[in-house]
Parts: structure tokens; sequence; C-alpha cells
């Protein structure tokens, strides 16, 4: 079981895996694999708890529902997941600044705080804009060969590229 | 409580228990392939390192065959996203600035929380909730408005060629597989 303690395996190996989870996702859970929806959930029971029970009267919620479901729970299963293989490899680490944003704009963490809380805002508005992120548009869709998921997934990397060739080439 | 009931009550704990068991193995392939990094992330978008997208390539040959295989045996149906221009191109631009900006996505988050990142999780994470948040807010406009242009619902690739699955499916196999290769073999 050594491969369980190395600290990184080949993107071919670690894609096809993903790969034959998804078809067990599809055949078990009946649902393709994805991930923003819950984060809408989650802002929208966050804000109940605040606001009260009319937050779900929002069109938006009423579409997606807020309730902790099988999606959520994929989520959070994330978090365990590579808490699991970085803790059995050793590359578990307490970080606030990652080491690339470091070398080019330094070790401030409110800086990069605040940064991410913006690049944060931004995701969580286009993925919801877009219906879908990396994983249910750019794997679960494109795997399906949808026409909105590899439009979307084309569009997530130009975006994406341009945006970060403007941070680290011209601002940085 | 009635019997039916009780029985969606079992569907949805089985549900929920599968959900976190698929969860806690995405979230250790994620790790093992690097990409609960912001480092590897935004050397992808930066270009300097090929990892995001030779996983992406491979699950997706990976999966498109197996579903399109158990597609042809009845034993799954597709669930494709409606969509339209409206949505995934000016909603894709968004979130590909978000995914520079931020340095992970809603799954990739996920697992940045777990190795340890606490921009992922202090900032990352609120973010996105209060991006989500405003768009619940924004939603009955926009869903009036622009999100309708150039609507072209849940059609996928054969579908809209009007050809049998395995016609795309087998070229996109081949053509995803060449670019594994040549991105494999330019060293990246």
């Amino acid at each position: 079981m050594n491969f369980l303690t190395e600290v990184s395996w080949s993107p071919y190996v670690v894609g096809i895996a993903i790969g034959v989870l998804s078809w067990l996702s599809f055949l078990i859970l009946k649902k393709p694999l994805s991930c923003s929806t819950s984060f809408a959930s989650t802002s929208g029971m966050v804000e109940r708890l605040f606001r009260g029970n009319k937050v779900e009267l929002k069109p938006y919620y009423q579409k997606i529902g807020l309730k902790i479901d099988w999606q959520w729970m994929l989520v959070l299963g994330i978090v365990f997941g590579s808490l699991l293989s970085a803790l059995l490899s050793g590359d578990f680490v307490f970080n606030w600044v990652p080491p690339l944003w470091q070398s080019y704009f330094g070790d401030n963490p409110l800086l990069r705080l605040i940064v991410a809380t913006i690049g944060g805002i931004f995701m969580g508005f286009g993925a919801r804009w877009a219906d879908g992120c990396t994983s249910g548009h750019g794997i679960s869709g494109t795997l399906q060969l949808a026409v909105s998921s590899w439009i979307s997934a084309i569009f997530f990397f130009i975006g994406g590229i341009m945006a970060a060739l403007l941070i680290f080439r011209v601002f940085g | 409580m009635s019997r039916k009931k009780i029985t969606v009550k079992k569907n949805n704990l089985s549900q929920l228990t599968w959900g976190l068991a698929f969860g806690v193995v995405f979230g250790f392939l994620l790790q093992k392939g690097g990409v609960t990094k912001y480092d590897v992330i935004l050397g992808q978008l930066l270009l300097t390192d090929f990892t995001v997208l030779k996983i992406i390539l491979t699950a997706v040959v990976t999966g498109m065959l197996g579903i399109y295989l158990m597609k042809s045996f009845g034993w799954v149906e597709l669930q494709p996203k409606s969509g339209s221009v409206g949505m995934n191109v000016i909603g894709g631009l968004i979130f590909g600035i978000g995914f520079a900006v931020l340095g992970y996505c809603p799954g990739t988050i996920a697992g940045a929380i777990g190795n340890g990142f606490l921009d992922a999780l202090v900032g990352g994470v609120i973010g996105i909730w209060i991006g989500a948040g405003l768009f619940a807010a924004l939603y009955p406009k926009l869903h009036k408005g622009i999100l309708g242009k150039g609507d072209y619902g849940d059609i996928t690739l054969p579908r809209l060629l009007k050809v049998n699955d395995w016609v795309v499916v087998i070229p996109a196999a081949v053509l995803i597989i060449l670019v594994l290769f040549w991105i494999e073999n330019t060293g990246l």
C-alpha cells in the first residue's frame, strides 16, 4: 500500500480514477459529479439564519432548494479525502499565502485574503451564472458531450488564462 | 409515519452517505493529483504546468467511453445541463476570472481546505458564498434577460449533429488522446 503514502500520483492515473468515479456516480447516485450548487445552497442557509425563512422564497433558492443533499455531502467528503491523502503522505501544511503568490506579491496574509475573497465572489457569481463549475461542466458535462458544458469549460479557461496573465505578467 | 415516507427517508440517507463516500475518494484523488494547490492551478492558467488539463482530459475520455457504453446498455441516462450563449459564455468568463484570482475552484477549494490552505477556507469560501448570494438576489432580473439569450437547451453534440453517439464519441476520444500525447511530448 505504499502508493497511498506517495505525495503525488501521475495525472493520468488520477484522471482515469476520476473517470471511473464518474461511472459509479451515474450508476449509484444517478447523478453526475458536481460541486458548486452546494455553495449556493449553503449561502442561502447562512442567510436564512440571519433573515429567517423568507429567504427561501427567493426564486433562485426555490429552484435549487435550501437543504443538505448528496452534493453538499460530496463537498464535505472532498475536505476529508484530501486531508487523509495529505496526512498519509506528509503533504499537509497550514499555509496562509501560497508560495507562487508569495514570490510575486509578498507574504502579507491580509492582502492574499482580500484577493482570495474577491476571486471567490467572481467564482461564486460566475458558477451560478454559467450553472456549473470545473467539475459539473468541466468534467461531468463535457464527458456527456453537452454543448453547454463544452462552451462553459472553454470560456472558464479563456477567462482564467487572461486573468492569470494579467495578474502575474502585467502586475506581477 | 407511513411506509412510503420511511422509504423516502432511507433513500435520502443512502444518497447522503454515498455522496460523502464519493467525496472522500474524489478529494483523495484531487490531493494526489496536486490540484488542491494554488500553485498548480495558477501554473495551468499561466500555461507553465499542464497538470490540471491532463487530469481533466483523462477523466473526460475515461468517463465518456464508460458513460456512453453504459448508456447503450440502458444502464444510465445522460443528464446534460441546459445552457445558452448568455449563460455559458459570460458566466464562463466571470468564473474564469474568479478561477485565476482565487486559484481554486468549488471542488478543489474543499480539497485545499483539507490540505491546510487557509486562504481557501477564510477568503475563498466566504467569497464564493457572497458571489452565490449576489447571484440569487439578481436571478429574477438575469433570468428574464441575458441568461435566455442564444438558448440551446440541454443538447449534446451527437444530437446537435444528428448522428449516432459513437460517431462523435470515438473521434472525440482519439482527438483528446492525441492532445494529451502532444502535451506530454512538448514536455509541459
